[in-house]
């Protein structure tokens, strides 16, 4: 009977670069620093690591395909590694890779690195695949040529239009959710973006895709960060305060959402279907009482407010009441993007997921700097890669 | 009796006037004739405007039951590749027909025409489609520039219930080189006007004309209208006057609202004049072009059952002013902009061929899948039902989604995406009947758009890959024409 991951693993160390556009780092220097800042924090040696899990998005800007760069780069002696791909939920994936390892008893310290070079494209924003990326080769005929952005908006537009919000009361409310962000970057210094913006910036800001502004939209940068996993009950022999993994789930879009008329493109069906696997996983009965803190996929605004009532948090169509309660503010009962979130480090694809999980563990650890909240007991982390109607959603918590 | 059975037309939204275009180069060209005329939008060229047209001719009509498709164009995108093959495709017709691409010369309409009723007659098909499109440019400064419009035709020729038979036709051809062009070549050239239009469209028409009247021993008052292409309003009338016409027997030419279209003209002239045609009328056409066809028809009784084609007058009251130039000569690809990295990279990246052969009936005709177990139409086509609680596996049929109509379900306008003419509009639309997907949208402005209005679909160039010598086609949607 299958019993799911929760206190089987632990993470005894992590690693996180500075994340921006970092015009005078390769993909390789950015792997070895979070690799290098992760071994020390765990207290091992390289050859400690009996396998690895190492993630990246983009093939034609990044690393490439198969796994060879990284374990080049790192010089991992001949240990199994693998390359792992899942849209911006890579992060994620490779922590769950390298946790399933450890939980199937096959190995007792593994690694897990992500690591994306997106300022290597040439250009603002994304790289351009005219879609074949997200839909397979098809895609290239019959997909409109949207962007990231635009795929989001579409969200927003049906969200506003569903709830009966006015284009303005929903660009204020999303306003605010990145006005708080925003905030929570400046504590927070590896950010890349560490500046106060205001609720009245967000709303004058030059549209990108309507409704979506520019402070709507997260940054385009480049960053990696990494994890060392063991067994739980070997987690203590290597610090006194590791941080033990309660739930790692996955779900993927199963077509309704985007051929089948049901989908009303206000919520994403993959976040709520992961969120209550996890919240099943960790035995989590009322999440918005339970969890403590969050770092949940803020690409675009109008993602981070349905995040909000697809995680079980807010009720359906009523997250715009604990927004404007700020209760997801630093100082709110559930602080969300407590680092500033994708909002202020922007998204390296590969590496955004365990940057998440990167703060979540030194914010249980007490080492949360001038963001530290008061005793967190368990962190959630969201991690999304696709469109809302096409999709891939995983969801992590990590507790003492 | 053989003739036509239905007509569908195609006008582009856009329109600009003359004014413009003289605002922009009568520094160079002084000239500047009365109205506007109708210019193709960046994703439109004469494939995408013979299947618009076409599409308006097909309704409610059997696509299985077309026998063959001719094509006629001076403007098509390519010079090998069949535009009949698309536009056959794109309209979701049978493989097994004849198609030809009729080309070259602006009277090709009526040739094609002719030779479509011929086969009927000869009761080699039991119907023939014709498709007439053209998208002729005329240089920044030239009096083609003012006078050529973009727009398209079809009728759809066959023996049961006729609407107009074909009564007779007659034709003069030379090698008359007063406008040519070569291939590859973007602009023609032309001699003086005074000569092109005395020695050619002149002669040309009156002589396919008299020689008609002699052959059918028929004289010019027979006819409720006579109708034929010009190049500009005062030479119409001459035309008209030397035959012995009355005036309000002039088939009116549509320049200063459409532009002269090419082969496509004659043909919307043509489709202009059944709308108003009584049954028992006689109609004579006449096309230009090295040299000039003649042909008459009878309009029939028949002719009161086909009013519910979309046809000239809904299409010329759909417009929108085109009041930039600039806009107007990057449409046409005269004027060369910055497109960035992105947009280059988004025409550039690989184009999967092999797929698109493959899957030729789902990307050019639209046609997707309906599940014979729980009804569900869905596009892409799909092996395995999208219905939650169906699921079922390979029992599908094919399920045609272009000539169904929507409605707006979201969308956004994007000023980050690549677009010719920003922003880039899309979303995602809900097929009535079932079925939905997103797509590009087409000629509308963002703020004229609402979540659940009409909408319909409409062929187009998605992107055009120069690197590789292609056009790319798909459907985008457009606020619902009807």
């Amino acid at each position: 009977m299958a019993e799911g991951i929760k206190d089987k693993v632990a993470i005894i160390g992590m690693g996180c670069t500075k994340f921006g556009e970092l015009w005078d780092k390769s993909p390789e220097d950015l792997i070895v620093e979070a690799f290098q800042e992760t071994v020390e924090d765990a207290g091992i040696d390289k050859k400690d690591i009996q396998a690895a899990w190492l993630g990246s998005h983009l093939d034609d800007i990044s690393i490439g395909r198969g796994v060879i760069v990284f374990s080049m780069a790192l010089k991992l002696p001949f240990i199994p590694a693998t390359r792992t791909e899942n849209f911006c939920a890579t992060g994620t994936e490779a922590l769950r890779g390298a946790c399933y390892a450890v939980a199937s008893g096959a190995y007792d310290i593994v690694l897990a690195l992500g690591v994306e070079k997106l300022k290597d494209v040439g250009y603002a924003g994304l790289p351009e695949s005219g879609n074949l990326n997200m839909e397979g080769t098809l895609g290239r005929f019959t997909s409109p040529a949207r962007t990231a952005p635009g795929a989001y908006a579409m969200m927003a537009t049906a969200y506003f239009a569903k709830y009966g919000l006015s284009p303005e009361d929903g660009k204020r409310t999303l306003a605010k959710i990145s006005s708080k962000s925003h905030h929570n970057g400046t504590l927070s210094p590896k950010a890349h973006l560490r500046r106060e913006v205001s609720v009245e910036d967000v709303m004058k800001a030059p549209i990108i895709a309507w409704p979506l502004g520019l402070y709507d939209c997260c940054g385009v940068s480049d960053g990696a960060a990494a994890a060392i996993v063991t067994r739980a009950d070997m987690a203590k022999s290597f610090r006194p305060d590791p941080v033990y993994v309660k739930a790692l789930q996955i779900a993927a879009s199963s077509g309704e959402e985007l051929l089948y008329t049901d989908y009303d493109y206000a919520h994403v069906e993959t976040t709520y279907r992961a969120g209550i696997a996890a919240y099943r996983e960790a035995g989590i009965k009322n999440p918005r009482e339970e969890i403590n803190m969050m770092e949940t996929h803020d690409c675009f605004s109008i993602n981070e407010l349905t995040q909000y009532e697809d995680l079980g948090i807010s009720p359906r169509g009523r997250a715009k009441e604990d927004v404007d309660a700020g209760f997801f503010n630093l100082d709110g009962k559930i602080p969300n993007e407590v680092d500033g979130g994708l909002k202020c480090f922007g998204h390296p694809i590969g590496a955004s997921g365990l940057r998440m999980v990167y703060e979540m563990y030194k914010q249980l650890q007490g080492k949360g700097g001038p963001r530290q909240l008061k005793d967190p007991k368990i962190g959630l982390t969201h991690n999304m890669g696709g469109t809302p109607p096409s999709c891939v959603v995983a969801v992590g918590i990590v507790g003492l | 009796m053989v003739g036509i059975i239905s007509y569908g037309v195609h006008i582009p939204w856009h329109r600009i006037s003359h004014k413009t275009i003289s605002s922009a180069m009568g520094w160079f060209n002084a000239a500047s004739p009365p109205g506007e005329k109708a210019v193709a939008n960046y994703d439109e060229d004469s494939i995408t405007m013979a299947v618009a047209a076409g599409t308006d001719c097909l309704n409610k009509l059997e696509r299985e039951k077309i026998d063959g498709l001719y094509f006629a164009t001076t403007t098509s995108p390519y010079a090998e590749r069949q535009g009949a093959g698309v536009i056959a495709t794109a309209l979701d017709l049978s493989p097994e027909m004849r198609i030809a691409d009729f080309a070259h010369s602006t009277k090709a309409g009526t040739t094609a025409l002719i030779s479509a009723c011929e086969v009927v007659k000869a009761e080699a098909a039991k119907n023939m489609m014709l498709c007439a499109s053209d998208c002729r440019l005329g240089k920044p400064g030239s009096t083609q520039e003012h006078i050529y419009g973009d727009g398209g035709a079809a009728l759809l020729m066959g023996d049961k219930q006729v609407i107009a038979s074909l009564e007779g036709y007659y034709s003069v051809s030379y090698d008359f080189i007063g406008e040519w062009r070569a291939s590859g070549e973007d602009f023609e050239h032309s001699l003086e006007d005074r000569f092109v239009q005395d020695e050619g469209h002149n002669k040309f028409i009156t002589q396919a004309v008299s020689g008609l009247l002699q052959k059918y021993q028929l004289s010019i008052k027979d006819f409720a209208k006579l109708i034929y292409p010009c190049p500009n309003a005062r030479l119409h009338a001459a035309i008209g006057r030397r035959l012995g016409a009355e005036p309000e027997q002039i088939q009116d030419s549509m320049l200063a609202s459409v532009g002269n279209t090419g082969v496509a003209h004659p043909l919307m002239l043509l489709v202009a004049a059944l709308e108003e045609a009584k049954p028992g009328d006689k109609l004579l056409i006449a096309s230009y072009g090295n040299g000039s066809d003649a042909l008459f028809f009878q309009v029939t009784e028949e002719i009161e059952k086909i009013r519910d084609r979309r046809g000239i007058k809904a299409s010329l009251a759909l417009r929108k002013e085109l009041s930039n130039y600039e806009k107007y000569i990057s449409f046409r690809n005269i004027l060369p902009i910055e497109k960035g990295v992105r947009g280059e990279k988004y025409e550039g990246y690989f184009t999967p061929l092999a797929r698109q052969w493959r899957e030729r009936r789902a990307i050019l005709a639209l046609c997707g899948s309906r599940c014979k177990r729980c009804g569900t139409p869905q596009y892409p086509p799909q092996r395995i039902c999208v219905k939650p609680d169906c699921g079922a596996v390979d029992e599908m049929e094919p399920y045609r989604f272009s000539d169904k109509k929507g409605h707006l379900f979201t969308y956004t306008a994007d000023n980050l995406a690549y677009s010719p003419s920003p922003p880039r509009i899309y979303g995602m639309i809900n097929f009535e009947g079932g079925g939905r997907y997103w797509f590009d949208f087409a000629d509308c402005d963002a703020d004229s758009l609402e979540v659940g209005m009409p909408v319909e679909m409409s062929f187009r160039i998605k992107y055009e890959d120069k690197g590789q010598g292609s056009n790319t086609y798909f459907w985008k949607v457009i606020p619902m024409r009807t």
